[in-house]
């Protein structure tokens, strides 16, 4: 088989099993597992996932559907989220969306012909206080302004 | 109230490690508590405490533990982390800063249930959150506050840190047990409720961050203590989160029951730039707006509830009078179209129904009855479904509508947002 665990992710897998009384319930952190090692989550990964959990590739991808953090296609290598939910709208963040559009040359739902940068709208990240912000990959950027956004870009893009 | 009891770490630098907690007196009550009480005398404690669930329906916490069946050994804990609520960002405070308050929390409350595994359900985008608590998770079996036979009394509480991956309903708590066990987060029709029949077919019980975090306080200091801070049918110390227009935003502990005025004049230091108070959403977008001559009401769950809003979640979103009401209850609408999880009709069509509508006023394009057609959508989704997320979009809908009425109307006669078009017109004149 193409897709297959490393040596290190197999014993992840295993301690995984041993969190839960049951084995499906290993199914999430699987995908989060798998989506590090692969990337994303394509039909042959959905497909290993279930053969591991032992359920059927179609249920694998029944929950992987549901949360929008599992990738179904390939992603850029950083991937720009911005919350445009009410709390940060109020403080400006479709400036912060704009001015991202502008610099990446791609709108929401895109990524970069380079491959560096994929840019989504987010509701949400518990982070209302300190709006507008932007999670990139596991970090959270607050208090942005569009000059601290496009230095933050600058930053990882020759990183 | 002056002391911080939830939010030490503003007080105590680095108590997020296991040593300046336990300097600071951490897992002492733990092990008092383990060592010499009993557990059913921890939950009448907790029960005379009167402290209510902080994750939104503020049910009595000591009455849902005592739910549980006396004849089930097997037993869970879930703590929800899945803080989602739209301006609300008190639990992460805890999560990020102040992880060892919470799992001292859960060793006392799975004490009190009889329980010994324990799962905390953190929301996926908290990827830095999940990473401090595995460590705190790490740190505390290392210092025998967690894991087997803790301080040598024979009791075990094994945690699990799980991950979810992006969907506001795991924050509903069946929803958040079917997630937990591998699947969708399709909320449950309940009765049976979960301290009956939760997660793997076991009792189970799913307290909020906040919630369990006044656990570790109310047993080190009593019951009689909580209860002198706030009013006596909610008491206890609150998390307030304040967004939006305010010169301080932030998360502020404050006696449950504060005035809001108050709230957002003293604490938050008023609206910026002298611009005069519009709106506030109390608790989360979930709940009923109230307009700037209504903010005189006490934050505490009934006091909210007697003034026709809820106090959900405590996200407190400001809006001064610049803010148009027909773009902020499309972004509302949008989020809940986003994260109806598909279930039930009534919320899968309906959330879209409203985004349809709502887009089409601010947008141009809408009918004159799409603003009674709005009501009429929000009245049939409400108690009509399996969970509360149709009433949690259809509610604010019917509060903004009913209030603000006239830019509803207005936006309506102009073909779209007045206001928007103004600020067009603005900038094609300087262009």
């Amino acid at each position: 088989m193409a897709v297959e665990f490393s040596k290190e992710s197999k014993a992840h897998f295993e301690e995984i099993l041993t969190r839960y009384p049951k084995k499906r319930a290993a199914i999430m952190p699987t995908l989060w597992l798998a989506q590090k090692d692969f990337g994303y989550l394509s039909h042959e990964v959905l497909a290993y996932v279930a053969e591991l959990i032992e359920e059927s590739p179609a249920f694998v991808a029944s929950v992987a559907s549901f949360y929008t953090m599992y990738y179904k296609k390939p992603m850029g290598r950083h991937h720009v989220q911005v919350c445009t939910n009410l709390s940060c709208a109020l403080v400006g963040s479709d400036n912060i969306v704009n001015c991202i559009k502008e610099k990446l040359g791609i709108g929401l739902g895109e990524t970069t012909p380079d491959g560096k940068f994929s840019l989504d709208e987010v509701e949400c990240l518990a982070s209302c206080g300190t709006g507008p912000m932007m999670q990139i990959d596991d970090d959270y950027w607050e208090g942005l302004t569009t000059e601290k956004t496009l230095e933050i870009l600058e930053k990882l893009a020759a990183g | 109230m002056s002391e911080k009891i939830l939010l030490r770490h503003e007080d105590v630098a680095n108590l997020r490690e296991l040593d300046v907690y336990v300097s600071d007196g951490g897992y002492a009550t733990a092990l008092r508590v383990l060592k010499e009480r009993e557990p059913e005398d921890i939950i009448e404690e907790v029960k005379a405490s009167g402290l209510r669930g902080r994750g939104g329906a503020g049910f009595p916490t000591g009455m849902k533990w005592g739910f549980l069946p006396k004849d089930n050994p097997l037993r869970y804990l879930c703590v929800n982390a899945d803080e989602s609520e739209p301006g609300t960002f008190k639990d992460r405070q805890i999560l990020e800063h102040n992880p060892h308050l919470l799992l001292e929390s859960m060793v006392l409350a799975a004490y009190a249930i009889k329980c010994h595994k324990a799962y905390i359900y953190i929301r996926g985008e908290f990827a830095q959150g999940a990473k401090i608590l595995e460590e705190a998770v790490r740190e505390a079996v290392a210092g025998g506050h967690l894991g087997e036979d803790i301080y040598g009394t024979g009791f075990d509480l094994d945690v699990v840190v799980h991950r979810g991956a992006g969907a506001y309903i795991c924050g509903e708590e069946t929803g958040l047990i079917e997630s937990l066990e591998g699947k969708r987060a399709y909320p449950r029709v309940k009765p049976p409720f979960p301290a009956v029949y939760g997660v793997f077919g076991a009792p189970t019980i799913v307290n909020n961050v906040e919630t369990l975090c006044c656990v570790r306080p109310i047993l080190e200091r009593g019951a009689q203590w909580f209860k002198t801070i706030g009013p006596e049918k909610s008491p206890g110390p609150k998390l307030y989160c304040v967004s939006g227009h305010v010169e301080r935003p932030g998360v502020y502990e404050l006696p449950m029951g504060t005035n809001l005025r108050e709230l957002i004049y003293d604490h938050c230091g008023g609206i910026p730039g002298g611009k005069k108070l519009k709106a506030v959403i109390p608790g989360g977008s979930s709940v009923p707006i109230f307009t700037a001559d209504e903010i005189d009401v006490n934050m505490d769950f009934d006091s909210i509830a007697a003034a026709g809003s809820l106090l959900g979640s405590c996200g407190t979103i400001v809006m001064n009078e610049d803010t148009c009401m027909v773009r902020a209850l499309r972004i509302i609408a949008r989020f809940y179209r986003h994260e109806s999880c598909g279930q039930c009709t009534p919320c899968r069509e309906g959330t879209g129904w409203l985004e349809r509508l709502m887009i089409g006023l601010e947008d141009g394009g809408a009918n004159d009855r799409d603003v009674d057609l709005l009501m009429q959508v929000a009245d049939n989704m409400m108690g009509n479904t399996v969970c509360v997320l149709a009433d949690a979009a259809a509610m604010p809908t019917k509060s903004f509508v009913t209030k603000f009425r006239s830019e509803f109307e207005e936006h309506l006669q102009h073909g779209g947002c007045p206001q928007r078009s103004a600020e067009a017109m603005r900038a094609s004149a300087h262009a």
